[in-house]
């Protein structure tokens, strides 16, 4: 169970981070008009056609004790990042990025652009226009994005074993608990916790689908 | 901006280059100026109006120009200036009206007075709901409400921020005759009581007669013709913006003779033996011409008629009868197709039926000519 709670704690941290850094990133893809957006947008999908283990192999590096991550870890905290919670949170956060930012990207496309120009002429400013228009109209891409990150961190391994190995109650999440109890040849405890991870994974997707379906739409369709 | 209350001016000289594959030469190039009160921007769809208005609100930047709204400068292209659409204080509807569906009546008509306190917005707010009758819908999501509501409501929101400019792109499209004649008569009431230049484009006829003092026309980005709604719309020079005012008569025809004394000239239609006279225009004798005619301006009789003052009284018959609603459209051979206009009584009485021998008669100054 602790193999669990250290799961959701990091799908929980990992999940927060994605909003806020994915949000404004998302919000730029969706709206500029620059035309070497195309670049930006590969590199955010990269993780989407990487093998877990590529990526792990280079957060492992760039955190390693003569990783630039590493350094500058060591100079402010006095510890390396690699093989604690800190920096298997750092690799999630990369790992999951496309899965936060394309729901955000297409709900904020999605957004009738008649309404942003009625928000600029009634004197709204663009983060004005933000809060009140663009982010309310797109909650259904909000709740996907979080929901998305928060399951697929949950799921992650290959990166999680690059980078965080396997140390009980600091980077042995439940995908690699499940590795660990099938080499050991304890199916039971490895079906105890698939099972776990089958059913939160089932529930998050249906909730996903259902906001998309707009089964509980807060405001009447137009 | 100064606190008293002047009748402002809006000058704008715009020059814009639409990106958009699909029109790749179109330039809007116009220059107008809009004193207060309602001023009708009128022609065929892709003439550049919606262009025009998303100009002067701020939102697409033109390529060079001068948009002056009385003392105030909103863009100057030589000296750099360009005024954010946010602070331009300028109103606009536009045609799909662009409520904020999330948000109630109340909260879309309070969303652009954010600056003051709570109190005196409740109050604006409250006046111009019920200035434009939709109180009864303050809690409403526009969703939930009917298309002239959310009409009003959109008109409402614009309104209440006390602009110094408004913008109307066909914000009366698809309602019926009479909530609009509602609409129009609030909209009226309002210009009446704050006399600000409003730009209003639109496609109906009706709404012209009803609304306007000064009719802009446009055609490919450029204006075509400017002055009050009798003198552009019922003598109009070009073939598509007669076409956009409704005339359902455009005929081809060659010059006769010009009879200058009197102030008419003879055209021949087609290649038809009918010939009719209209004021004289700047052609000569053979020159190819257009005539536009409206067909509710053309009277139809089953005798020769004798006596009239009409010069035009042209033999033909009918092709064809159809009634939609309230009209009558009846096709007539004369050697060309006329296209007249009759009330169904009027076509029970003389007891019209396709096939019948009937006789138009025209008022020469009926028949435009047109470039």
């Amino acid at each position: 169970m602790e193999a669990l709670w250290l799961s959701f704690r990091l799908a929980g941290c990992v999940a927060a981070i994605l909003l806020v850094i994915g949000t404004p990133v998302a919000y730029w893809l969706a709206y500029s008009r620059w035309r070497g957006k195309f670049l930006l947008e590969s590199v955010v999908a990269l993780p989407l056609v990487l093998p877990p283990t590529v990526l792990g192999f280079y957060a492992l590096v760039a955190m390693g004790p003569r990783g630039p991550l590493g350094k500058l870890w060591f100079a402010l905290f006095g510890h390396g990042l690699a093989f604690t919670f800190g920096g298997l949170i750092i690799a999630s956060v990369l790992y999951s990025f496309p899965f936060a930012v394309q729901p955000l990207v297409s709900s904020f496309e999605a957004v009738d652009r008649k309404l942003l120009d009625a928000s600029a002429v009634l004197g709204a400013g663009g983060l004005r226009t933000f809060w009140r228009v663009i982010l309310p109209l797109s909650l259904p891409g909000v709740v996907t994005a979080v929901v998305l990150t928060f399951a697929h961190t949950i799921g992650e391994f290959g990166v999680v074993l690059m980078v965080g190995g396997n140390l009980a109650g600091v980077t042995r999440t439940v995908s690699i608990d499940i590795y660990d109890h099938v080499q050991s040849l304890e199916y039971a405890d490895a079906n105890r916790m698939a099972v776990v991870l089958l059913a939160i994974s089932f529930g998050v997707l249906s909730v996903v689908y259902a906001v998309n379906r707009r089964v509980w739409t807060p405001w009447a369709a137009k | 901006m100064g606190g008293e209350v002047k009748t402002s001016m809006l000058a704008a000289q715009i020059r814009v280059a639409r990106r958009n594959p699909q029109a790749s030469s179109f330039l809007l190039d116009v220059s107008i100026e809009v004193p207060a009160g309602i001023t009708i921007l009128f022609g065929p769809s892709g003439a550049g109006k919606s262009t025009l208005l998303d100009c002067v609100a701020g939102l697409v930047r033109p390529d060079a120009g001068r948009i002056v709204a009385g003392d105030d400068v909103l863009f100057d292209s030589p000296n750099g200036i360009n005024v954010p659409a946010q602070k331009r204080r300028t109103a606009y509807v536009f045609q799909t009206l662009a409520l904020f569906p999330h948000l109630s009546v109340e909260e879309n008509v309070a969303y652009g007075l954010s600056g003051l306190h709570e109190e005196e917005r409740q109050r604006r707010v409250g006046d111009i709901l019920a200035a434009f009758r939709v109180e009864k819908l303050r809690w409403e999501k526009p969703g939930a409400i009917s298309g002239g509501e959310r009409q009003r409501a959109a008109l409402a929101r614009s309104l209440v921020t006390e602009p110094r400019l408004l913008l109307l792109d066909e914000p009366l499209t698809g309602l019926d005759a009479e909530l609009k004649a509602a609409i129009v008569d609030d909209l009226r009431a309002w210009n009446a009581a704050n006399r600000i230049p409003i730009l209003y484009v639109t496609h109906s006829r009706e709404e012209v007669d009803a609304l306007g003092e000064r009719v802009i026309a446009l055609e490919n980005g450029r204006v075509v013709s400017r002055g009050a709604p009798m003198d552009v719309l019922d003598a109009p020079r070009r073939k598509r913006l007669a076409q956009a005012a409704g005339f359902e008569n455009l005929l081809r025809g060659t010059v006769r003779d010009l009879r200058e004394a009197d102030g008419v000239m003879r055209v021949r239609l087609g290649e038809s033996e009918c010939e009719i006279e209209v004021p004289l225009g700047y052609a000569a004798a053979g020159d190819r011409v257009q005539v536009a005619i409206r067909a509710g301006y053309i009277l139809l009789a089953t005798e020769r008629p004798r006596g009239l003052s009409a010069r035009n009284v042209i033999a033909g018959r009918i092709v064809s009868l159809e009634q939609r609603g309230t009209l009558v459209t009846a096709r007539v051979d004369c050697g060309v197709t006329f296209v007249v206009h009759v009330t169904p009584g009027a076509a029970r009485t003389l007891e019209l039926t396709t096939g019948k021998e009937v006789w138009l008669v025209l008022k020469t100054h009926s028949c435009h000519l047109v470039e």
